[in-house]
């Protein structure tokens, strides 16, 4: 283990990290909406502590190994949870609990969205805004932000991203520096954000509610500044842009960027994982649209369509806009969605569930199975695209599904066991661990009603569906520490 | 600058090494292995490419469109030559360099031209490991020797011993013991240790010492630093690969040669090609035949066979024996290290023998050759100084007024025949060699920018 250089690295992300309440100050000097204090004391706190760690260590200069790298990002991840709750702690509007606080700004970097607020219309511009940047940053993760514009990082930048970045295989570079990979990535972020910003003006909204929305939306992340999120619109041009951009922002960006640097398209189709992701949108999609039309759930043929393709992408890409009070609407419609959540976005997307790539290769080796009982000495690979799929990555998929499944039931257990009904407590697990954000039953708004416990509960969900379990379960194993 | 390795064995991970370290370069690594690449990307921030090096569409997804250089360094020549013809055919990428094994290629004529296999650089390991040992047999007592300006002048490095006129005494003393030579000492180790060699410096017993001389001048310095010892007249090579016989064959007319092979049937077919060596059969590590063939006056035993193991033991089993040095074949660093303090004399690394050569085709500009010291604590470069005083940023100045890198020193200029050691106020003329030393390679990029000619100089 490399202390030192884990330190150094530490502070120098949590330095980076301080610079981002600048753009909330101006927000808030924009608007006069006088809430500007919290933030420079946050930014003073944060960057003293950033000092602090890296001061002692600054001359250490070594290659951070695979551990370091999961030490670093781990670490980073919480203490972001922490740090980033400054500003709500120790604002007098919105006046949250330490809990409460934490709970936000770890709902906003994770990308869930669920919220503890009410009364969002009514709150300050400067903190509605920092929320949707919290979420921003922490989308294509501000690891990866900081691998792109931290030359010193050098291999190490390999081992953060690895820790960070969703989905099971993760050695493809898009260019041989890992510097430059980052950067991609984020141009494409930013293309994304900027796109996505235009489309809601043009489709009516105001600039700061396109900006705060177009955080939220290529994030996946799910905060909006009204307290009936995207439904406070009531827009179908807005529903539309939404829709669209959720889509893009939860496949592999790998695929934007070879698009935008080939400037073709056709390799979308050729992707196993993309066909994947929209076929299963399809058909959650065709299931949800057609079962509100029987059902006569709405009054009017279009808003069915709308909602129930709005509320399918938003849920089954872990976003958690809302357009419609899901939750009550009839039979099994609520907990198919929160069954889509599980799904999630495609691997190197800014969406959170268990990755589509996952469930393909889960999926076909159940098909693979079927086909030996019929031909018991057949030789079959699973096989992705063209290739065969390593056994390792085959075998990595089975050991984070079970986990997550282990994951989710002690969750669950806890959950229950502060008192919540099964349905709030299965919905609230899958909506943190998801990184979904809403759920059903009492949590179907928002996590303001529960009790502290569980919100910590939400909370460790929250962080473990982010790093994808493995990244944070490494540090409480022994063999981690052994050397 | 975009480059491609094809292979990743023992040649090209360390080029994928040493280049990657530099800020300015993105490399790709492409070979059959995933395992062998997933371990390169952990240590080294390049991206790796599975598939085989000469099909088109294995360099294409390794990015040979926009490539600047291909290095090939499979262990086929023949794929090397494939993937450097596809690279020019389908992707007109502007320099390709190959390793070339088999000198039967090599010495074709017209072979390696833009019609036929267009392959610029030819580097063939064989042949350098095989010069590199030839100038350790004439210089006796010198651990490596590295050539600047076509041979003019050359880095020798020595260990230092006690019967060396100048070793207890300060370096400033040397002027005074040979007043008509000129030459400097480039760098000391000292327990695995560099030192900044000063003038007050003082030379111990057992300090490994570089320093740079004319090619005639080699001699003198190197009584500076121990006793001369009488050159070589008996050598015996044990393996009769590739290299074995090519450094048998420039061996066998000055000195005696004995070449020790396992294979009968190599050695029938080695014997053939030799004129003078005596070509046994036999084990390398078997005391009797060692014995047989008089191992207690050998000057110079060098093992050479494929397996590194080998090479230690029977090396060390030679010196025990009484030859007077001992040579080994090494690949891995770690072995070389473990060896060289004790038992074994001079470890020759194949692997850092390439890359150096290799390593100056790839360099931009006018860097003509860069050489990594032993234990690449430093590297010697030398580089041409072109144009005039308006394009360039060197010629026509006062080596104090250049603004060279933090660690880097400039120690002499080769001018024509002429070999002038730098001073501070020496002015470097239009095509100057300038040999530098720098601690630091990662700042390589910035000689390479200091020499380069400013565009509109035609």
């Amino acid at each position: 283990m490399n202390w030192t250089v884990a330190q150094r690295i530490l502070g120098l992300l949590l330095m980076m990290f301080s610079l981002t309440m600048a753009p909330p100050v101006l927000i808030s000097l924009i608007f006069s909406d006088g809430a500007w204090l919290p933030f420079i004391e946050s930014f003073g706190m944060i960057l003293v502590a950033g000092i602090a760690f890296w001061l002692p260590v600054r001359n250490k200069r070594k290659d951070l190994r695979l551990r370091d790298g999961f030490l670093v990002v781990a670490s980073f991840w919480t203490v972001l949870g922490t740090a980033g709750a400054l500003p709500l702690y120790l604002g007098e509007i919105p006046a949250m609990s330490f809990t409460d606080a934490v709970f936000e700004s770890m709902s906003g970097l994770t990308t869930t969205g669920a919220t503890v607020l009410t009364g969002l219309d009514t709150l300050p511009e400067s903190i509605l805004y920092y929320r949707q940047q919290l979420q921003w940053l922490g989308g294509m993760g501000i690891i990866v932000l900081a691998v792109a514009v931290l030359p010193m990082l050098g291999v190490g930048g390999m081992q953060l991203y690895r820790a960070e970045t969703p989905g099971p295989v993760k050695d493809t570079k898009l260019t041989p520096r890992i510097t430059e990979t980052a950067k991609a990535l984020w141009y494409v972020y930013l293309a994304f954000t900027v796109m996505c910003m235009t489309g809601y003006l043009l489709a009516g909204m105001s600039l700061f509610d396109a900006i705060c929305h177009a955080f939220s939306t290529v994030a996946i992340g799910g905060f909006s500044t009204h307290d009936l999120s995207i439904g406070y619109f009531g827009s179908t041009a807005i529903d539309l842009v939404a829709i669209v951009f959720m889509l893009l922002a939860g496949v592999n960006f790998s695929l934007h960027f070879f698009a935008w640097r080939n400037v073709s398209i056709s390799h979308y189709r050729l992707d196993p994982e993309f066909r994947a992701y929209i076929f299963i949108l399809l058909m959650v999609s065709a299931v949800v649209v057609v079962s509100l039309t029987v059902l006569g759930t709405y009054a009017d043929w279009d808003a069915n369509i709308i909602n129930g393709l709005f509320q399918t992408v938003s849920i089954a890409t872990t976003t958690g806009f809302t357009t419609a009070n899901y939750a009550a609407w009839p039979g099994a419609l609520p907990v198919l969605l929160i069954f889509a959540s599980f799904v999630g976005g495609c691997a190197g997307s800014t969406g959170g569930g268990i990755k589509v790539i996952r469930w393909l290769l889960i999926a076909k080796q159940g098909a693979r199975e079927i086909v030996r009982l019929v031909h018991p000495s057949a030789e079959i690979p699973v096989k992705l695209g063209s290739g065969a799929v390593p056994a390792r990555v085959v075998d990595a998929v089975w050991g984070f599904f079970s986990v997550y499944i282990v994951v989710f039931g002690v969750m669950l257990l806890a959950m229950m066991s502060t008192g919540l009904d099964q349905i709030t407590a299965f919905s609230a697990v899958a909506a943190s661990l998801n990184n979904l954000g809403p759920g059903l039953g009492e949590v179907a708004a928002g996590f303001m009603t529960v009790s502290d416990t569980a919100k910590w509960i939400a909370i460790i969900g929250m962080l473990l569906g982010r790093l994808e379990i493995f990244t944070l379960l490494v540090l409480i194993t022994p063999t981690f520490w052994r050397h | 600058m975009k480059i491609l390795i094809l292979g990743a064995g023992q040649v090209g991970s360390s080029a994928a090494y040493h280049l990657s370290r530099e800020e300015s370069n993105e490399v790709t690594v492409v070979d059959m292995r995933p395992d062998v690449l997933r371990e390169l990307q952990d240590r080294l921030d390049i991206r790796t490419v599975v598939g085989h090096a000469a099909y088109p569409d294995v360099l294409e997804r390794a990015g040979a469109d926009d490539a600047d250089i291909i290095v090939a360094l499979t262990d086929m020549d023949e794929t090397n030559m494939i993937a450097c013809q596809v690279a020019y055919t389908v992707y007109h990428t502007p320099t390709k360099i190959a390793r070339i094994r088999a000198a039967e290629y090599m010495n074709a004529r017209n072979l390696f031209t833009q019609d036929a296999i267009p392959v610029d650089v030819r580097i063939s390991p064989e042949q350098l490991v095989c010069e590199y040992i030839e100038q350790l047999i004439l210089y006796p007592g010198a651990l490596q020797v590295l050539d600047f300006a076509d041979g003019r002048v050359r880095l020798v490095g020595a260990r230092a011993d006690h019967r060396g006129s100048l070793v207890g005494q300060k370096i400033r003393a040397l002027k005074e013991h040979i007043p008509n030579t000129e030459g400097r000492i480039a760098a000391i180790y000292r327990d695995g240790k560099s030192l900044q060699p000063e003038g007050d410096t003082v030379i111990n017993d057992g300090d490994e010492v570089f320093f740079i001389a004319a090619r005639q001048d080699v001699r003198v310095f190197m009584s500076e630093m121990r006793k001369l010892e009488d050159p070589v007249r008996r050598v015996v090579i044990a393996g009769g690969g590739n290299i074995g016989v090519r450094l048998a064959l420039a061996l066998e007319q000055s000195n005696q040669v004995k070449i020790i092979e396992r294979d009968p049937e190599r050695a029938r077919i080695i014997s053939e090609r030799l004129n003078k060596a005596i070509v046994l059969v036999g084990d390398a590590a078997d005391e009797e035949l060692l014995l047989e063939e008089n191992i207690d006056n050998v000057d110079v035993f060098c093992a050479l066979t494929n397996a590194e193991e080998a090479n230690i033991l029977s090396a060390m089993l030679a010196k025990r024996l009484g030859a007077h040095k001992v040579m080994a074949l090494i690949n891995r660093p770690s072995y070389a290290d473990l060896v060289e303090t004790g038992s074994i004399d001079i470890a020759i690394s194949p692997q850092q023998v390439t890359i150096g050569s290799l390593l100056a085709h790839v360099r931009r500009g006018d860097v003509a050759k860069v050489h990594s010291l032993r234990r690449g604590a430093a590297e010697a470069i030398e580089a041409v100084a072109h144009g005039d005083s308006r394009a360039s940023a060197v010629v026509g100045r006062k080596i104090e007024d250049l603004s060279l890198p933090k660690g880097t020193n400039i120690v002499t200029i080769v001018r024509g025949d002429q070999v002038i050691m730098a001073h501070h106020d020496t002015v470097i003329e239009a095509d100057d060699h300038v040999i530098l030393f720098m601690t630091d390679r990662r700042k390589i990029d910035k000689i390479e920018n200091l020499f380069q000619v400013d565009v509109s100089f035609v």
